[in-house]
């Protein structure tokens, strides 16, 4: 087990070091360098001080040795300076990042919670009426786009209600904890709604097939009450395929929380990596992408630990 | 003496898929037998006869939208007639059953020695570690070595006759009056067969429980039965003591069951089937449901339902054709 997750913490890094060079090639190939932009500003640059400039910052070095200077830096925990924002890219980057974090945490609880109990519902009786209504509700997150969803919910809870802010993460002045969890509100449900949809089909077809296997009329004719049977004999085994999916999910989960974030103006890693590839800064769009290929590669390694964990069938070597 | 278990006029119905409203499939159509404390009776006959139905109605566990109706008297009340709470007590309880297939009837996330304790913990007031520690005496009374060891061990990890052995044991763990075995040993080699059906007979003369063992398979069902009854697209068409069945069959369809045991005195190139596949039971509309395959049938036996006659003390009959 131990030796496992070694091997596979040290397979993310390496998936995570190719990656880090092809972003890093990527970026390069966008047209325009750092220096083409001050020169557009500043037009009295002579072009033996646009070569020297050249120099010193290293961009007349091909590709692959000016990767490697970035990753000897990156290594020592120098993540370079954000030319948008004038400061070094780290304290750009972990405001953002714990933004970010608070949103799909939530987002991913509360879906998976609500998929969990209204999949189970839906397959109790499938067919029935709260299966209809729920399949419904699944079907409309699925098929909502959630920039559409982010504008009902603002229009609704926000401008005709007045329950809840419509953007932002505190209000000006204020900013106490209860402040900064109503900004949250919105942004959460509507991320979740969208998420949530997939998930309660998912809960709900493995909970099918699991409620008619032989073990689950084992335990009803144990004695065991339908509860029992359905949330502890029943629900750990429809579990198991089940938390692969919402694990490896959590890394799409990031695309639509750029998406909710731009539509409540929170500023998380979605605004940042789009203004950072925007405005060509380099540094702060590569180590924002290299971020979320993390978190994918995170949620890769959790779906693997998870399946483990559930199922005794499944030897970790 | 009253039976521990008297079952009359069980019929297990099915709503036909697009037919009238009220028109239903009876897979189990209107039967009566019974069962003494400490006695074991065979169901024999052939898939889709209603031996599985007949036994999931004693359960409870009559699978939607099919409905069970009649009365099931065990130990002095009606089954049938009591509420979900009180069929969750009988359940595992005073009726336990063990299914046909132990790859699949234990569950694959739950260590076995945890799903016989549960038994104990819903049944017998046992709280959780009780439970486990019993369960591993359990393993043990059933033949399972080191038992502690396969207690803590998944069912995936145990071979298919250790898996029915837990099963059973899982079964007995509640202590219940009546075991309900449904094709035990069908789904085992045949040496653990003849173990499994050791060991149960063995677990009956200690603990004294009734058993109804079902199996297609009337060879094994000789090895343990007192009372045999057999049957045919949902009726009981012949019951009888054991020996007397074996010795004086009179339905046509027994004869046929046991003409088809291979004989090992009496080789023979070919073993004797019985022609035809079993009728579905709503095909049988007014006649015997055995007519079809029937050598001996003639128009009355197509005309009207054979009804259930003693021919002799405790050997009942349903055939025109078996005389007295």
């Amino acid at each position: 087990m131990t030796s496992y997750l070694g091997r596979r913490v040290l397979q993310s890094l390496l998936v995570l070091l190719v990656m880090s060079f092809v972003i890093y090639g990527l970026i390069g190939l966008m047209p325009g360098d750092p220096l083409d932009i001050m020169l557009a500003s500043t037009p009295g640059l002579t072009p033996q001080a646009v070569a020297r400039l050249r120099a010193i910052y290293g961009l007349d070095q091909p590709l692959v040795l000016r990767y490697w200077h970035w990753l000897i830096a990156a290594l020592h925990g120098n993540l370079g300076y954000s030319r948008l924002h004038s400061v070094p890219v780290m304290a750009v980057l972990l405001p953002a990042l714990w933004q970010t974090t608070k949103l799909m945490t939530a987002s991913f609880v509360v879906s998976v919670a609500g998929a969990f109990g209204l999949g189970i519902v839906a397959a109790r009786r499938p067919g029935g009426v709260a299966d209809g209504l729920i399949g419904l509700l699944a079907f409309g997150g699925m098929s909502v786009p959630v920039f559409w969803l982010a504008l009902m919910m603002i229009l609704v809870f926000a401008v005709q209600l007045h329950w809840l802010p419509a953007s932002g993460i505190s209000t000006v002045g204020e900013g106490g904890l209860l402040d900064v969890l109503r900004h949250l509100v919105l942004p959460v449900v509507t991320l979740s709604l969208a998420t949530m949809g997939g998930f309660i089909r998912y809960v709900r077809a493995s909970m099918i097939e699991t409620l008619r296997m032989d073990h689950v009329r084992t335990a009803r004719a144990k004695g065991a009450s339908e509860r029992r049977v359905v949330l502890v004999h029943a629900f750990r085994n429809a579990l198991i395929p089940v938390v692969t999916i919402m694990a490896l999910s959590f890394g799409t989960l990031f695309n639509g929380a750029l998406i909710t974030e731009t539509m409540y103006a929170q500023p998380g890693m979605g605004k940042m990596i789009y203004d950072a590839i925007q405005g060509n800064d380099f540094n702060l769009a590569l180590s924002g992408l290299l971020f979320a290929t993390m978190v994918t590669l995170l949620s890769n390694l959790v779906a693997d630990l998870a399946y483990g964990w559930l199922d005794p069938r499944i030897a970790l070597k | 003496m009253t039976p521990l278990l008297e079952v009359a006029d069980l019929r297990v119905c099915f709503p036909v898929r697009g037919a009238a409203r009220g028109q239903a499939r009876d897979v189990v159509a209107g039967i009566g037998y019974a069962i003494g404390e400490g006695r074991t009776l065979g169901v024999v006959g052939e898939s889709g006869c209603g031996k599985s139905m007949t036994a999931l109605a004693l359960m409870g566990l009559v699978p939607p939208p099919g409905r069970s109706t009649g009365t099931l008297n065990f130990a002095g009340h009606d089954l049938n007639a009591q509420s979900p709470e009180a069929w969750r007590r009988t359940r595992g309880g005073q009726i336990a059953m063990i299914f046909q297939e132990p790859m699949t009837a234990l569950n694959p996330v739950m260590p076995v020695g945890h799903q016989i304790a549960e038994v104990m913990v819903l049944h017998r007031g046992m709280s959780w570690p009780e439970g486990e520690q019993h369960a591993v005496g359990m393993l043990e009374a059933v033949g399972i070595n080191s038992p502690a060891e396969r207690a803590r061990a998944y069912p995936h990890q145990l071979s298919g006759g250790m898996r029915q052995r837990a099963m059973i044991a899982m079964a007995l763990a509640g202590e219940p009056r009546l075991l309900i075995a449904d094709e035990p040993t069908t789904a085992l080699d045949v040496t653990i067969q003849a173990q499994i059906v050791d060991l149960m007979r063995e677990l009956q003369e200690r603990i004294g429980m009734a058993i109804q063992f079902i199996s297609h398979n009337l060879a094994v069902v000789s090895e343990i039965a007192h009372d045999i009854i057999v049957m045919y697209a949902g009726r009981i068409v012949e019951a009888a003591p054991a020996e007397q069945l074996f010795a004086d069959p009179r339905h046509p369809y027994t004869r046929g069951l046991i003409a088809t045991l291979p004989d090992f005195e009496h080789r023979l190139a070919r073993l004797p089937v019985i022609p035809g596949v079993v009728a579905s039971a709503e095909a049988g509309a007014g006649g015997c449901r055995f007519a079809d395959r029937c050598a001996l049938a003639d128009a009355g036996c197509r005309a009207a339902e054979p009804p259930a006659r003693e021919l002799q003390p405790g050997h009942c009959v349903a055939c025109f054709k078996a005389a007295p």
